[in-house]
């Protein structure tokens, strides 16, 4: 490195102003540039005199992943410099602080809890589509936009799918951050997407509580006891947490990846839903495992090399989708409602880990009373809510990853596409209906929603009755 | 500025039309071959021509040691090589042969360098498989970027700032930004004859604005080849080579 950075200092254009932070690592700068007038942040890698080969690589990574990321959950990237004079990247400067100042002040109301979690796997999300993996999610790197969205920085530690894994060559020890690192982390696996949600859920865990689920372990040892030692259950120190939340936060802390959530997505739909989730033994129980249980774990965990991991993170999100299903219960529908049921079984068969969202929409009346309450005083919502439980009987998932949800609204289709869109579906999966005049100028609800939702549809169709010919007729 | 690099197409007109189809899909501004259009296959006058054409038009081409091997006697070559550039000497014409003579051996383009085998000793037709096959090539230029051909297999190699050397596992269709904080050497994969077990003809892109490398494949019909060689008389093992991909 030829030059260091300091106050006044112009390089590529940029004009370095003051210090904004300092880290291990590295150092951040206010700059300006006379052809960008957004406010912009310049991080230059701290390189230690003579060979520093962890924090080069580490900065090379991130060189390189954040340029192909995109979207508001990331900041954008202005410019990069070369190591030969002086290695930085500039972005743009989100306003605010990082989620640290409000892990300081944990534990958080429940409420604040929720918003903020389902707000940062969202971000997860995002980051996810586009086949990165975070592997160093804490506090500091997340920062909040004055609009809300979360927006993940620091790449240095993380993995593209589509790109070489510079990192896995250079150490032979743990990378990531000791309280957050999930167990698959602490045997060197950078494959695997859930390791970011197991470290969402360790945060979850310290921002409802005001405690680290494993405290702060200073030595690897110490870290891969959580490969069989499970923490204190949230509502053991807090009463308050809601049963719902502390099944979420566990189910993201379990040692499996196979237990965990499979997506950032389906761990946002129980944020966002959490009157649907089920409850297990995880969200009722208040004390940690007792040491007999804890002792059967350690002699399995202590020799485990690794756990399965998938292939990549497409292939992880494509078998762990969120699968909407629209069914019309009415009874002259049934053969269509049958065929349904049987298409969404063979879709289960190939991707197991998947989430299916049930949905049944009562078609409001634009203007006039409300249908809710039909004339014998049953709530019609209430038996449409029965009628597509008894539907999906023998649907062959966990009741966890079977939801249920009916809709009003004016425009049935609407209300599909409105529904996959907050609950990011991956797929939808409807009928239609024949062939008839009306349709053809009303247009039909499939054709609608066909056209315009955001992701996949599957619209099954029975075959047309053959028509009877009559053959005295003259045409 | 997007450049193709194509080497070791050894006479496989099937393989070198394939990739030329799949090149006239993309944005590609230059051609580089890196050597070896002749040998081991059964079509050596068309590819010559082919190239020619593709010379007189801009593309860069670099001779291999087959090509060589066409004018020059060369006691290294394998038996069955030999007989196929025995072969290959009588069917091309004066003009062909001389278009093979007056091909360089290296090119070197701004911070790149192109060569058939190494950039240590490019008339030596060393072999760059290993880390330490790579090193010297590192050690004896200042090119950025080294491309070579020569091994039939793709793989890429970068010498860090302390000079380390170390292979990146890059697979086909994966991009690698050639990050400036190295130095790169790529060894790319033969068009026409595929030696990694994938029947595949190979080639490599080069986004010299993006700087970035990709190594991609392409689908040809091998059994036309195949049965080319055994009608021309080519060694039977030759024929078989391209059927496995080994």
């Amino acid at each position: 490195m030829a030059i260091r950075p300091h106050p006044g200092l112009e390089i590529d254009g940029f004009t370095l102003h003051q210090q904004l932070h300092k880290g291990g690592f590295a150092t951040i700068w206010e700059v300006t540039h006379a052809l960008y007038r957004t406010p912009m942040v310049m991080k230059v890698p701290t390189i230690l005199d003579g060979y520093d080969g962890p924090t080069i690589v580490g900065f090379e990574v991130e060189q390189m992943i954040m340029p192909r990321l995109s979207g508001v959950h990331v900041p954008r990237v202005m410019g990069q410099g070369d190591f030969a004079v002086m290695p930085y990247i500039v972005t743009e400067r989100i306003p605010g602080t990082s989620m640290y100042s409000y892990f300081k002040r944990a534990p958080r109301p429940v409420a604040e809890v929720i918003e903020l979690a389902a707000r940062m796997a969202e971000a997860l999300h995002d980051i996810h589509r586009q086949q990165v993996i975070h592997l160093d999610l804490k506090p500091d790197n997340f920062l909040q936009r004055p609009s809300g969205e979360m927006v993940l920085i620091d790449y240095g530690l993380s993995r593209h799918d589509q790109l070489p894994d510079l990192l896995a060559e250079e150490f032979t020890i743990p990378m990531g951050t000791f309280p957050y690192i999930a167990p698959e982390q602490y045997l060197r696996q950078r494959g695997d997407l859930r390791s970011d949600l197991y470290a969402l859920g360790a945060m979850i865990y310290e921002l409802a509580t005001g405690k680290m689920p494993f405290g702060q372990p200073e030595k690897l040892s110490q870290v891969k006891q959580r490969l069989w030692r499970d923490p204190l259950p949230p509502r053991a120190i807090r009463a308050d947490i809601p049963e719902w939340l502390q099944e979420i936060i566990l189910r993201a802390l379990e040692v499996d990846p196979a237990k965990r959530y499979q997506s950032a997505a389906q761990m946002i739909f129980d944020l966002t839903n959490p009157m649907q989730i089920r409850l297990t033994a995880r969200g009722h129980k208040l004390q940690r495992d007792p040491s007999l249980a804890v002792f059967k774990r350690w002699r399995t965990m202590r020799n485990l090399r690794a756990f399965a991991a998938p292939p990549s993170v497409a292939a992880q999100i494509e078998r762990a989708p969120i699968l909407l299903v629209a069914v019309d219960l009415s009874p002259e529908m049934e053969p269509l409602c049958q065929a349904i049921y049987l298409q969404i079984k063979r879709m289960l068969v190939n991707r197991p880990d998947a989430r299916v969202a049930c949905v049944n929409v009562i078609k409001t009346a634009r203007l006039g009373i409300d249908q809710a309450t039909d004339a014998a005083g049953n709530n019609l919502h209430v038996a449409r809510l029965v009628a597509l439980k008894t539907w999906a009987e023998g649907i062959d998932l966990t009741e966890d990853r079977l939801t249920y949800s009916i809709l009003e609204n004016t425009d049935p289709a609407a209300a599909i596409i409105d529904h996959a869109e907050a609950n990011r579906v991956d797929h939808i999966l409807m009928g239609a209906r024949g062939h008839s005049t009306t349709r053809r100028f009303l247009g039909s609800v499939s054709a609608k929603v066909v056209a315009e939702a955001a992701c996949s549809v599957t619209v099954i169709r029975l075959p047309a009755k053959p028509v009877d010919t009559d053959p005295n007729r003259i045409s | 500025m997007r450049l193709a690099l194509l080497t070791d197409i050894h006479a496989n007109r099937e393989a070198f039309e394939a990739v030329l189809a799949d090149l006239s899909q993309r944005q590609i501004d230059q051609l580089v071959f890196l050597g070896d259009i002749v040998g081991y296959g059964p079509d050596p006058g068309w590819c010559v021509d082919q190239l020619e054409a593709l010379v007189a038009k801009g593309a860069l081409a670099l001779r291999g040691n087959h090509d060589r091997a066409v004018t020059t006697p060369d006691n290294v070559l394998n038996s069955n090589a030999r007989r196929v550039i025995d072969w290959t000497v009588n069917r091309l014409n004066a003009r062909q042969k001389l278009f093979l003579s007056e091909l360089p051996l290296t090119i070197a383009d701004g911070d790149t360098l192109f060569t058939h085998a190494s950039a240590n000793d490019p008339a030596d037709w060393l072999y760059i498989t290993t880390e330490s096959t790579a090193r010297p090539s590192f050690l004896v230029c200042d090119a950025r970027l080294i491309f070579c051909g020569h091994t039939h297999r793709a793989a890429l190699y970068s010498c860090d700032l302390a000079g380390r050397v170390g292979q990146i596992n890059l697979a086909a269709g994966q991009t690698m930004p050639l990050l400036h904080s190295r130095r790169w050497l790529g060894v790319i994969g033969s068009v026409g004859q595929p030696r990694d077990g994938s029947t595949l003809a190979s080639y490599a892109i080069l986004d010299r604005d993006l700087n970035e490398l990709s190594f991609r494949r392409v689908a040809y019909d091998a059994t036309t080849t195949a049965r080319k060689s055994r009608e021309a008389g080519l060694p039977e093992a030759l024929a078989q080579r391209l059927m496995k991909g080994i």
